[in-house]
């Protein structure tokens, strides 16, 4: 033992008690037991003075030290090696009790071209510890490692391997990368220089790769897999793994070799290894890294490599069943380290069910094992096997189990990862149970963990709502168990939801009128509670429990305990009410005005009170309603709330975080706020443009437009699209009329794939926008969406767009912007087919496109005198169409208006003498002519019919405007 | 034909496997440490104590596996002191948590099993981590091979 390192500070204070030693280990093998009885090294005092005690003590006596280092380091008379060392070891001490050390490096160097390894050695250590990559030292440096490694003495050769190795800076992989790979596969050098040059050379490479020079030596290190000696093999596979995971076709020759490797190792017997047999088991590092290896690779496609890596794998999962060798914990854990690994393998290949679902159960087995560390390895790589298609159903069998460790494991990262696993095996037969378990774990749910089960809750119930309302209630749950954590995605994705299926309107807006009741409500419901009634609180007003004003009271008995966000959200919700109910209009007036509003002292909510009061009082109750309706759909996009979990999740990729981030911009503008619908709607009906005067001029020939002569009228985005189209999907008639008189929404929508709309047309031109939707968490592959006008009808619209990335991430959105022109009037609607790959399988999906010749309508108000001259005018028997038919939806007075405006034609008041009837009046815009339009809509409640009479100057116009407006009542 | 899953997990060990090994008592005194990712001073500085922070707190009945950062923690506690190693997320936790233990065990041949020793000895042991890891990877694992290596270099003292 070297004696100035056992006593760097010869002084001698009274003997301080030594610290018990390590009572090492329980687990610690007999002959390491028996050698620890030789230590009995003599520690002197002074070390403890230094350990401890005191900080001031300590500092005052390494001061004193480093000034009698400093000057031997100076004095004249030169140091011999012996001195030198001693000095700079015990400034190498200093340095790792914490303290600084700005001198000594010179003297460090020094002892790199000592001939005795004790100064070499400290010289190395002191260097790597202290030396940082840019000293200007590093040529001196580099000078004697240099040397050492000509030195052909293993043992130096050794040092200089692992000094390069800790600091591996540019300089070091500028001088040693070319000379490195020489001294790894040279024929002569030991092997424990060549595994020391193997980990050396990958160090650099993972630097400063490009100062590594590929060559001969490649292949010779491939071979090295093959070596006699287990430490080489070893040191070996990291280097292939790593060169191979960049360079993976020119070290592919290397998984067969790593399958023999293996097979050989786990097929031995258990003593056959000797020396890296660990507890009875054979190599277990080895074999991880070889696995690991074959991880870089898909599955071999040599059926006779395939095979023997299969019998591999199988002997291992054999092993598993059999019973230990040993009841040390050791034993366990290297069988169990291989074993994982094996089954990291299988799920990477994803190509064998058998031992998919045999690793399944064997992890199956761990999670019940009383070896905490078992169960939370088993929870964690079931999660990877649950995504697998062909062990999915297995691990589902496994939720009873799962569930249990949710509610009795003692650690929060098992818990944590049970939380994880349910969440990967939810499926749409399992949801409603893992959600509702989910839910009531949340209640006790450590406070670390719970955000990330919030967001998991909200997506589940989302993905996998059959019923809406349960949706609903899941989400008004999550708020009430854990309102705290519920994030504004959270309550921004159920108000999207809602205001984007009509059907779950009138049961949210129930929901969240009773859970308004509890005395004490979190304030994220009343968020939702005020939004959501300010949009369908008149589904439920019909009942005297819920009538206008005691939803009005009910909100503002929160108001005042509310933020100002939240405040600022209920006036907006206050003067919705005034449009929705005109009963509590002076209630709502009284408290706009009162000064605690309109005199806030913030600025935001004064502003809304201010304007929200003199809207309520000036504006007609059209200009009301068309300022106040109902919110129009929100684009379809993916959730924000799963990027939310994908950001919250570890280490993600650039592109999720900027997916996210831009998700979440979206979200600060787009957020659902009950803000006025858009200030275009006021302005759309415009009564000075009485351009009824064109239509009302010469009829337009009766024959086939003339072509417009643009041709591509095939809208064909893709040459290599399918040529099959598929029928129209079912149900897809029922949406496409939903559209005629509205613009945007969903489409269609099946278990993977959702498409929205959203338009916007002027004149005779349009655009709209198509958001396609991948349910799933696979991607699609090929996805080809192509849009087709027939014969008859591409001569009359015009269709462009722009291809779209034919490939949709799962979960992701993409967007498609086609812009149309309507060259003249037409019947037919353009086709949506939409080609791509899922999993193995070809899907094929087409709908009507719901570009409708009324899209092209501008209003036109007029008097009543007016109408009826132009009413006139058009009495041609070809220019009148008229159908009279049953009603098919409740014959609503104000439901009936909204569609006719929604039609596209301006709503005339008072010009029908009858009052019960509809009349209406505008202009189709087409790129060749105008057309003008006169309808009128007689309902008899009676007889619950209608009868709808339209007059233009062009019969095909009237035939098709007809027959349009006649299924929307 | 590109397979399933292929890439997935390729892309995961691009940095090094191990990025630290630490070995720090209750108290949260470092005992050695052991760097293998470029860190500046303050930064290691404030890894020691998360590390600390992070691993003091767990109790028998917790894993040997606490998730770190962006890493993880694979750590196994010997009397007062706790050896840590970290890795990337991915890594085989029960391979690292055997690593640990074999490398206390040599240890034990060198005597360097108490608190103290750790301190005296720190070139030795800072020996016996080189031959054992290198560059972050695993570089020996046999015991009688690394036995031999020492008793070799201690010859030469």
């Amino acid at each position: 033992m070297c004696a100035c390192v056992a006593a760097p500070f010869a002084v001698t204070t009274t003997s301080v008690p030594r610290t018990g030693s390590l009572p090492v280990l329980p687990e610690t093998t007999t002959e390491a037991a028996a050698l620890r009885t030789r230590k009995s090294v003599k520690i002197k005092a002074p070390f403890c003075y230094f350990l401890g005690k005191s900080k001031e003590a300590e500092i005052k006596r390494i001061n004193k030290e480093l000034a009698n280092i400093r000057s031997k380091f100076k004095g004249d008379k030169a140091l011999d090696g012996y001195s030198k060392k001693k000095y700079v070891c015990k400034l190498l001490f200093i340095f790792l009790l914490g303290h600084d050390i700005d001198f000594g490096h010179m003297e460090a160097v020094n002892l790199l071209s000592s001939n005795r390894y004790t100064e070499k050695q400290i010289g190395y250590l002191f260097i790597s510890v202290l030396v940082n990559s840019n000293s200007e030292l590093i040529r001196l440096i580099n000078n004697a490692i240099k040397n050492d490694l000509a030195s052909r003495n293993p043992t130096f050769m050794g040092l200089a391997l692992h000094c390069v190795a800790s600091v591996g800076s540019r300089e070091m992989a500028e001088a040693f990368a070319g000379e490195i790979p020489r001294v790894l596969v040279a024929g002569d050098t030991m092997d424990s220089v060549k595994q020391s040059a193997a980990l050396c050379l990958l160090r650099l490479y993972r630097t400063s790769s490009d100062l590594v020079p590929m060559g001969d030596w490649t292949s010779r290190v491939v071979h090295l897999l093959n070596d006699q000696h287990l430490g080489v093999v070893t040191a070996a596979t990291s280097l292939i793994t790593t060169l191979a995971q960049k360079n993976p076709e020119e070290f592919k020759t290397s998984v067969s070799l790593a399958v023999s490797r293996l097979s050989r190792i786990v097929t031995s017997a258990s003593t056959d290894l000797q020396d890296y047999t660990y507890y009875f088991v054979p190599a277990p590092w080895l074999s991880v890294k070889l696995l690991r290896l074959l991880q870089c690779y898909p599955p071999p496609e040599d059926p006779a490599v395939r095979g023997r890596l299969t019998e591999c794998l199988e002997t291992i999962l054999n092993k598993a069943q059999e019973p230990p060798k040993s009841k040390k914990v050791q034993h366990s854990n290297a069988k169990n380290a291989v074993l994982f690994e094996a089954i990291s393998l299988i799920i990477h290949h994803d190509s064998e069910p058998n031992l998919l679902v045999r690793a399944c159960n064997q992890l199956g087995q761990f999670l019940q094992h009383r070896e905490t560390n078992l169960r939370y390895l088993a929870l964690e790589s079931m999660c990877t096997l649950a995504s697998s298609e062909f062990s999915h159903e297995a691990v589902k069998t496994h939720i009873e189990t799962v569930i249990n460790a949710l509610k009795t494991e003692r650690d929060v990262s098992v818990r944590q990862r049970a939380v994880d696993l349910l969440y990967a095996m939810c499926d749409r037969s399992n949801a409603p149970q893992i959600v509702a378990e989910m839910l009531s774990y949340l209640e006790t749910a450590d406070y670390s963990i719970r955000e990330e089960i919030v967001l998991k809750v909200a997506i589940l119930a989302e993905k996998y709502a059959v019923d809406y309302t349960w949706y609903v209630d899941t989400i008004l749950n999550l708020i009430r168990i854990a309102g705290d954590y519920v994030s504004e995605e959270v309550w921004y994705r159920v108000i999207q939801i809602v205001v984007n299926r009509d059907d779950v309107q009138g049961y949210a807006a129930k929901t969240v009128f009773e859970a308004l009741q509890a005395p004490a409500c979190h304030e994220n419901l009343v968020k939702v509670g005020g939004y959501i009634l300010g949009e369908f609180g008149n589904l439920i007003a019909g009942d005297p429990r819920s009538s206008p004003l005691i939803q009005f009271n009910l909100l503002h008995s929160k108001f005042h305990l509310c933020s100002v966000p939240t405040r600022a959200l209920l006036l907006s919700t206050y003067i919705k009410f005034v449009n929705l109910f005109p009963e509590v209009k002076p209630t709502i007036q009284d408290v706009l005005r009162s000064d605690s509003q309109l005199r806030n002292a913030d600025v935001e909510l004064q502003q809304r009170a201010v304007e929200y009061l003199r809207l309520s009082t000036v504006a007609s109750t059209d200009i009301l309603a068309t300022v106040l309706e109902e919110m129009p759909p929100f684009p379809e996009r993916e959730s924000s709330i799963l990027a939310k979990l994908k950001k919250k999740k570890g280490p993600s990729t650039v592109t999720d975080l900027e997916d996210a981030k831009r998700e979440r911009s979206v979200d600060v503008n787009g957020g659902p706020e009950p803000a006025p619908a858009s200030t275009s709607a006021m302005s759309t009906p415009s009564p000075s443009a009485d351009l009824l005067g064109l239509g009302a001029a010469p009829p337009a020939p009766a024959g086939p437009p003339p072509s417009s002569g643009s041709g591509g009228l095939l809208v064909d985005v893709f040459s290599d699209s399918a040529s099959a189209v598929a029928p129209l999907a079912p149900g897809s008639e029922d949406n496409f009329a939903r559209f005629v008189c509205k613009n945007n929404g969903v489409l269609f929508e099946n278990q993977l794939l959702q498409i929205g709309l959203k338009s916007e047309f002027r004149q005779n031109l349009g655009r709209m926008f198509i958001f396609y939707g991948n349910k799933t968490s696979t991607q699609f592959l090929n996805f080809t969406p192509t849009l087709i006008c027939s014969d008859d009808l591409q001569p009359h619209l015009n269709l462009q767009t722009k291809p779209v990335d034919p490939t949709v991430e799962g979960g992701a959105q993409v967007q498609q912007v086609v812009n149309i022109e309507c060259v003249s009037d037409f019947t037919e609607a353009p086709v949506l087919s939409i080609q791509f790959r899922y999993g193995g399988t070809f899907q094929n999906v087409s709908v009507q496109l719901p570009i409708t010749l009324n899209k092209f309508f501008q209003p036109t108000e007029m008097a009543s005198q007016d109408f009826f001259q132009r009413w006139k005018q058009l009495s041609n028997p070809q220019q009148e169409v008229q159908n009279i038919f049953k009603a098919k939806h409740p014959m609503d007075t104000e439901v009936t208006k909204a569609k006719i405006i929604g039609f596209g034609s301006a709503l005339l008041e008072e010009v029908d003498p009858n009052p019960a009837n509809f009349v209406g009046a505008g202009i189709i815009h087409t790129k060749t002519t105008q057309i003008g339009c006169l309808l009128r809509l007689e309902p008899n409640l009676q007889a619950q019919m209608y009868r709808l009479t339209l007059r233009t100057s062009k019969e095909a116009v009237s035939q098709r405007l007809c027959e349009l407006l006649s299924a929307q009542f | 034909v590109r397979l399933k899953g292929q890439g997935k997990r390729c892309k995961r060990s691009e940095g090094l496997e191990i990025r630290f090994i630490l070995i720090q008592n209750r108290a949260g005194k470092t005992r050695l440490a052991k760097w293998y990712m470029q860190f500046d001073d303050d930064e290691k500085q404030k890894l020691i104590e998360e590390v600390h922070a992070v691993v003091t707190v767990r109790d028998a009945k917790h894993t040997n596996f606490v998730e770190f950062r962006n890493f993880k923690i694979i750590y196994r506690r010997y009397a007062g002191l706790y050896f840590c190693i970290c890795v990337d997320v991915n890594d085989n936790n029960l391979a690292y948590l055997e690593a640990i233990h074999n490398f206390v065990v040599l240890n034990e041949y060198f005597h360097n099993v108490c608190e103290l020793d750790l301190v005296f000895n720190f070139y030795k042991v800072y020996t016996v981590v080189d031959e054992m890891f290198l560059a972050g990877e695993i570089r020996e694992t046999s015991q009688t091979k690394v036995l031999k290596q020492l008793l070799m270099l201690q010859s030469l003292e």
